[in-house]
């Protein structure tokens, strides 16, 4: 497989608040994407997680670092040539009340992609929107009417409708479900996956929620304090995870089974903040299984199975 | 049902008035919960679930909000009807609340110590020295390490799993026989999820404490609760012991519910999926509010309102249950 995203060594610092640090927000990332795959990129608040994501797609200009799309640097194009590649890459939003003009009605927030990269005379855009509508499962009175009218898996809808209008190669899916309940998610899920396979899409899809992902992706990589942590097949890295990290975040998931309940594997404190990342491995503080060794180095990545964990004792615990 | 229970609602219905008129948000709703157990009222947002805890403590302002019907025994006293000053009594004394939001249920301008201290000073006429000792106790049993360096700092000073543990210390200072906790993990990242949810459960079996849970999620209710209301659109649907309706549930939508969760789905499958939007408070209608969302549905279910009746093992409203 070839692959259409790359990330080689990307990072994002800020300047701290009070402007003599550093934040790092990202640090020395890089992962791939093939064509066709959907990878899953989980991790906490502050993790670092959706600054990756802008930065895969230069909503967010990165600090270091490359971002091959279909092996072009998105970070070194002029700003008209990455405008036009914009097409290409599409991104929706978590919070599907803050991420739609409340003035605008839903054809025009389709229909504004369109008009921005100059798609179609007045009456094929307007054949598209419709199609765009029904396409995400939206009744064709809804071109109409504006945001506030309809529920947040519906305005979900709309975002997702936006976001493929241009019939990208790559969606980046920032949250999509997080702020939906239930029996909401798993709709607004399943109209993902039915629009990935029409559309020959990729996913970049962020989450907070392992079951998500889990149920969503191919690949996943699994972030803590600006860094991919662990990365690999989903189903190895969900299922028989090595660094010690990802191990405690799947324990801490309550199973929906209360026959089957669990000693949680209790991470003491809470995540250490990003302007001031401990030395050595940034996990040893909160690690049930630390070392001397742990706070002195960082651990580089250690391959197994197809997947790599950075961890001096990847899989020993 | 049981004599001994601590809380018992019947019948509680609330509604609001709004500008388009009075609008029912819970109806009929009938619990209870016996001293050290723990019931898990579960639904999604707006199914009246807040509302009903809110309630219970009396904390929604009046008007617009109103008792439509229903009482709310708690220690034999009719809560429903009681005044804002026997409320006063009660709250922070005989039940604890546990809120969402931890950063704006605690007052940014107070150092916790003091927040702490309050229940202790209002409740037991304690003075502030006396209080601190029983303080730094809760401290500890909340987790909080350095309790006496903790005790001076201000809310904006802690994460938000502190948060939670000063708003759980709180909640038990004064050794309540009740404690309200709703959606108290939602807020936090999982890994502090797990941490305030074992805080939780260690508290509840240490003090013997009733734990009312009011959550959206399943796998916190499959962990924690022995007993389970599930609500949809103002009313309760089903309602049992946690495993039987976890192992079989009898209403659609908690079917639905428990099944929608890719928690449980198989990789690659469609997640079943409820078709549909919850009926806004004032589009309910006659009939069961989920009639139209239902693979279910009969004729008689979008006419007439199903009562709560035993189920199999737990109990179900529905005209057309899954047997």
């Amino acid at each position: 497989m070839t692959a259409l995203l790359e990330a080689r060594g990307i990072s994002k610092f800020f300047p701290s608040r009070d402007g003599k640090g550093v934040v790092r927000a990202v640090n020395d990332v890089s992962l791939s994407l093939a064509t066709g795959e959907t990878l899953g990129i989980v991790g906490e608040s502050g993790c670092g997680k959706s600054t990756l994501a802008r930065m895969l797609m230069r909503l967010i200009e990165p600090s270091e670092g490359q971002v091959l799309f279909e092996d072009e640097d998105l970070v070194s194009l002029p700003k008209s040539a990455m405008r036009q590649r914009r097409r290409d890459i599409q991104i929706v939003f978590q919070d599907p009340y803050a991420s739609l003009d409340p003035r605008m009605t839903i054809a025009q927030i389709i229909a504004e992609p369109l008009d921005i990269h100059g798609i179609g005379a007045k009456a094929e855009r307007a054949a598209k929107v419709r199609e765009l509508i029904a396409l995400v499962g939206l009744d064709p009175s809804a071109a109409q009417r504006y945001p506030h009218e309809f529920s947040g898996g519906q305005r979900q809808r709309i975002g997702i409708a936006r976001a493929i209008a241009l019939e990208p190669k790559l969606v980046v899916l920032d949250e999509p479900v997080s702020a939906l309940d239930v029996s909401i998610q798993s709709q607004v899920l399943n109209l993902l996956d039915d629009l990935k396979t029409r559309l020959k899409l990729s996913y970049i899809f962020i989450s907070h929620d392992l079951s998500v992902v889990q149920h969503v992706s191919d690949r996943v990589a699994v972030m803590y304090l600006g860094r991919i942590v662990e990365e690999g097949p989903a189903d190895t890295v969900l299922g028989a995870p090595r660094h010690p990290y990802t191990q405690a975040l799947i324990s801490a998931i309550p199973e929906i089974d209360p026959t089957k309940r669990k000693a949680h594997v209790l991470l003491t404190g809470d995540p250490p903040n990003p302007e001031n990342i401990p030395q050595g491995c940034p996990f040893h503080p909160r690690c049930p299984i630390a070392q001397e060794l742990c706070r002195v180095e960082i651990p580089a990545f250690v391959t197994s199975g197809g997947s790599r964990a950075r961890c001096h004792f990847a899989g020993r615990a | 049902m049981s004599e001994h229970a601590l809380l018992r609602v019947e019948g509680l219905t609330v509604g609001f008035n709004t500008e388009q008129g009075p609008v029912r948000v819970t109806e009929d709703v009938s619990f209870e919960l016996k001293p050290g157990h723990t019931l898990g009222l579960v639904g999604e947002s707006g199914c009246g679930k807040s509302v009903t805890a809110q309630t219970i403590m009396r904390l929604l302002p009046s008007p617009p909000s109103r008792i439509d019907a229903g009482r709310i025994l708690f220690e034999g006293k009719d809560l429903a009807t009681a005044s804002q000053r026997e409320m006063q009594k009660i709250r922070g004394d005989r039940i604890g609340m546990v809120f969402q939001e931890p950063m704006t249920s605690l007052n940014p301008t107070l150092r916790i110590g003091e927040q702490i201290a309050e229940p202790l000073m209002l409740h037991r006429g304690m003075k502030r020295a006396q209080a601190d000792e029983e303080v730094i106790k809760v401290l500890k049993q909340v987790g909080i390490g350095n309790a006496e360096r903790r005790l001076l700092q201000y809310p904006h000073e802690l994460s938000g799993g502190l948060r939670q543990r000063v708003m759980i210390a709180i909640a038990i200072i004064c050794k309540p026989q009740l404690l309200i906790a709703d959606e108290p993990t939602t807020a936090l990242d999982v890994t502090i999820q797990a941490q305030i949810m074992e805080l939780l459960k260690t508290l509840q079996k240490d003090l013997g404490l009733a734990v009312l849970l009011i959550t959206h999620d399943l796998g916190m209710v499959a962990e924690m609760c022995e007993t389970i209301a599930v609500m949809y659109a103002g009313r309760i649907v089903e309602a049992g012991r946690t495993v039987n309706v976890f192992a079989k549930p009898h209403h659609p939508y908690t079917y639905g519910l428990l099944n929608s969760s890719p928690r449980r789905a198989k990789k690659g499958q469609r997640l079943p999926s409820i078709p549909g939007l919850v009926p806004p408070p004032d589009a309910r209608g006659g009939g069961c509010s989920f009639a139209a969302r239902c693979s279910n549905a009969l004729e008689r279910c979008r006419t007439e309102t199903p009562p709560l009746v035993p189920q199999g093992n737990d109990a179900a409203a529905c005209w057309n249950p899954i047997p």
